[in-house]
């Protein structure tokens, strides 16, 4: 079946993160095959760049320094702790930003008179770039984990916004007037009808929020920290450290990719119903 | 013997006007009519002359602005079906049906049975389980009547749901609606597009004029019960035909007849 084309009530929220993006299906153990290949022609690539070039290692380290220099960083429990820093961050700004955005996305979804109050605000604040503002939120916050949680926070709340609301309106009318033809409260209209039929759309906003929580994070701690990733890159640029600056880079990667893909798990799981459109590609 | 003491449902000098930013439309004007228990009623008119807005005041969906809506039964249910099945696609075919059923807190093993009861009787038994999107019109639209079913109401409340199915399909519906009809015993107020349709299913036929919608004829279908295939080749099918299509095409020709529930109580 078809849902009914969106109905926009609003002014502001009118562009929106496509739902799950239908990974194809392969066989799982192709699929790390694949992976697997494709990295180590990566390595390669970069460890013959760095030998030819022969640059000096605080340039370009090689592979095989980074290596080094990952497990003298994992020994010391050096990466562990700034990794595990950021990583409570991001978590804490996830967490934070989606409450708050699916909260007030919600209401404005609910209330065209409150989206023509606060929506230039928040069209407004999208339009400072995160980095012009950490500084001020560093300054007045300080340098501990608040003002890094802030930055996420901020940074996950719109992408969540703007998908709670697009999802809520998207919500076919006939389904509505369904609910009401059979006298659903507005609880049963919230959870049987609102809550499933918005999860796509949601769920796709938090998976962007989840990477862009990573960005915000590392920002903050660039800006002024004394722990995280972003701190560890700063100290590892200071020192001519640029093996260490490598490890931080990749694990703040491996932190976003993981978050990521953990989203789309539970897309995957939670919108089996979906299934039709990955059997479609 | 006044027959609108007994009526299932009454309207009364309805009046339906709705405005938005691009001016006010008058949707329908001084429009009274009513419907017997078991009765199967099918209303036709021209595009925009307020048949759904009909169904959806009586379903509770649109306010009138003025005049009224009597059920003979404060408690009964209005079952409805949409012109789209507007199914849940999150929804298994069962899960859909059941839904009228969870929405009043019924006990799960009441609200199992009921459901397979409807499935069968709309058979669509070994569908259970699929998913809306693997579903054709045809079953979608099964769905949809099952769901509508499933509250036992007293009145159901149909809105073109044949509409976007091919012409084999939508006859096949039909008499799959006229069984279930016959074995449920409800009374039934079907939008239709198809006069051919509205002759072979219904007991009345109301003729809506254009906008604003007024009952413009009544036209009593004469034909027999249990309703067949065959009966649409009989003479008085084709004169019902012609008189229908005569009235929803000239419009000035056809006087408009008086719908009060007194006018034709007496008539």
């Amino acid at each position: 079946m078809r849902i009914s084309a969106p109905k926009f009530t609003g002014v502001f929220f009118m562009s929106k993160v496509q739902p799950a993006a239908n990974q194809q299906k392969k066989q799982p153990i192709k699929r790390l095959g694949t992976l697997a290949l494709s990295m180590s022609l990566g390595l390669l690539v970069w460890h013959l760049v760095a030998k030819w070039l022969d640059l000096p290692a605080f340039i370009l380290p090689g592979p095989g320094l980074v290596w080094r220099r990952f497990l003298l960083s994992m020994s010391d429990g050096q990466l562990l702790r700034h990794a595990l820093a950021t990583l409570s961050e991001v978590l804490a700004g996830l967490f934070f930003g989606g409450l708050a955005g699916t909260i007030l996305g919600y209401l404005l979804a609910k209330s065209p008179a409150l989206e023509k109050i606060i929506g230039p605000y928040l069209v407004a604040s999208q339009s400072i770039p995160i980095v012009a503002i950490a500084p001020l939120l560093v300054i007045w916050f300080g340098p501990g984990i608040i003002s890094k949680v802030l930055i996420c926070s901020l940074t996950v709340f719109f992408p969540v916004l703007i998908n709670t609301v697009v999802g809520i309106r998207e919500v076919p009318q006939d389904l509505r007037d369904l609910m009401h033809s059979l006298r659903a409260t507005p609880a049963q209209t919230f959870w049987k009808l609102e809550v499933p039929a918005a999860l796509p759309i949601f769920l796709g906003g938090l998976r962007v929020g989840a990477t862009l929580s990573v960005i915000g994070a590392v920002v903050g701690e660039l800006v002024g920290a004394d722990r995280g990733l972003g701190f560890l890159i700063n100290v590892g640029r200071g020192q001519y450290d640029t093996a260490l600056v490598f490890v931080a880079v990749i694990t703040l990667a491996v932190i976003a990719i993981s978050l990521y893909s953990i989203v789309l798990l539970i897309e995957t799981r939670v919108l089996s119903w979906q299934s039709w459109r990955q059997k479609a590609l | 013997m006044n027959s609108s003491l007994d009526a299932a449902l009454r309207l009364q000098n309805l009046e339906v006007i709705f405005s938005d930013a691009s001016g006010v439309v008058h949707a329908l004007n001084d429009l009274s009519f009513e419907l017997m228990p078991n009765e199967f009623v099918c209303l036709i008119g021209p595009s925009g002359s307020g048949k759904s807005t009909i169904l959806r005041v009586i379903a509770g969906l649109v306010e009138p602005t003025s005049g009224k809506v009597k059920f003979n039964d404060h408690q009964s249910h209005v079952g409805l079906v949409f012109q789209k099945a507007n199914l849940m696609p999150w929804r298994r075919v069962i899960e859909n049906v059941k839904l009228p059923l969870e929405l009043e807190d019924r006990p799960d093993d009441i609200i199992q049975t009921r459901a397979q009861e409807l499935i069968d009787l709309v058979g669509l038994s070994g569908f259970e389980n699929a998913y809306p999107h693997d579903l054709s019109g045809g079953m979608a639209q099964r769905v949809a009547i099952a769901r509508s079913l499933i509250q036992d109401p007293d009145l159901l409340l149909l809105d073109e749901p044949f509409g976007s199915l091919d012409a084999l399909t939508r006859e096949r519906m039909g008499d799959e609606l006229l069984h279930i009809w016959q074995a449920r015993r409800k009374t039934v107020l079907m939008v239709t597009h198809s006069i051919s349709e509205a002759i072979y299913l219904s007991d009345r036929v109301l003729v809506l004029s254009s906008r604003p919608g007024q009952i413009k004829q009544v036209l009593n279908v004469g034909l027999p019960r249990p309703r067949t295939p065959e009966m649409r080749y009989l003479p008085e099918f084709s004169t019902l035909a012609h008189q229908l299509r005569d009235c929803l095409s000239e419009e000035q020709i056809c006087p408009p007849k008086m719908s009060s529930p007194s006018d034709r109580s007496s008539s």
